[in-house]
């Protein structure tokens, strides 16, 4: 259990010395990704299993699905095509998969051996903290609501007026088009008005 | 201490925003081994609380991201230094 614990810290610490060397976004996004797994690992040896699925389902899945998501829509660009070309030869993602594999095995290990926690570990299970979370941090899952409100708000804002824009620039061009192709301007949708950034 | 000095050397702010993410990621770490040291639920809750302001955050800062890239066409954050609102 020891020794698990110390491959799956190696592990992170390489993936994420290797996550912020790489020069690529997403070659880092796949290390990042590794380093995330391998967190995890070490949240279910230290007998937290709950914060381990946590991590893996918001972390490794919601969060990097942001990070991948922007990268793919910052390169959309002339040159993107042939990055890709790059980025998808097998020495990108060999690193990322022969750290994955030792983690694979390690987790593979440890439930087949259902082997017990280490000595100096107690064991927290899930219902303590849910009976710590909603007892005296009640407070704090409401602070937390509302910071989560607050993100939410605060994304949609600087989201929508991008799209706006877009819009003006679309509406802008059909109407040029539209007069180079002798027709009459149309103005049935109202102005929109957008505020500076 | 990795992510720091990642936040240091990078000039990227796709990058900028990975170090914040594994700096917030190691510091629930050490709450979470703390909680399982001395056996108390507190450091999970922590954990729980620092992963929430973690989504918050990286919605908002990939938003930002984004408006930036359209007023300008580098990710350098040394070009966000004329922001004056």
């Amino acid at each position: 259990m020891i020794i698990a614990f110390y491959i799956s810290a190696i592990v992170a610490v390489i993936a994420t010395l290797f996550a912020i060397t790489r020069r690529h976004a997403v070659h880092a996004l796949l290390y990042l990704i590794t380093s995330l797994l391998a967190i995890a690992v070490i949240f279910y040896i230290l007998g937290a299993p709950f914060i381990a699925a946590l991590e893996l389902i918001i972390y490794a899945g919601a969060i990097m699905v942001l990070f991948v998501f922007v990268v793919m829509m910052l390169n959309l660009g002339e040159a993107s095509r042939e990055m890709e070309r790059e980025w998808l030869r097998p020495r990108v993602w060999f690193g990322p998969a022969i750290l994955g594999i030792i983690l694979f095995g390690e987790v593979a290990y440890l439930v087949a051996a259902n082997a017990p926690p280490a000595v100096a570990i107690q064991r927290v299970s899930a219902k303590q903290v849910t009976i710590a979370l909603f007892g005296p941090y009640v407070i704090g899952v409401e602070l937390v609501s509302l910071l989560l409100m607050g993100g939410l708000v605060g994304a949609y804002h600087l989201g929508r007026r991008t799209l706006s824009q877009q819009e003006e620039l679309y509406d802008a061009r059909a109407t040029r088009a539209r007069l180079i192709a002798g027709g009459e301007p149309v103005h049935d949708r109202p102005r929109r008005t957008t505020h500076a950034a | 201490m990795i992510g720091l000095a990642g936040l240091l050397t990078r000039r990227n702010l796709v990058f900028s925003l990975m170090c914040i993410e594994i700096m917030l990621n190691a510091s629930g770490l050490a709450f979470v081994a703390a909680g399982a040291r001395w056996g108390q639920p507190d450091g999970q809750v922590m954990f729980l609380f620092i992963l929430a302001m973690a989504a918050a955050e990286v919605s908002v800062g990939l938003a930002l991201v984004l408006q930036f890239q359209k007023h300008h066409p580098t990710l350098d954050n040394d070009a966000a230094n004329e922001m004056r609102g």
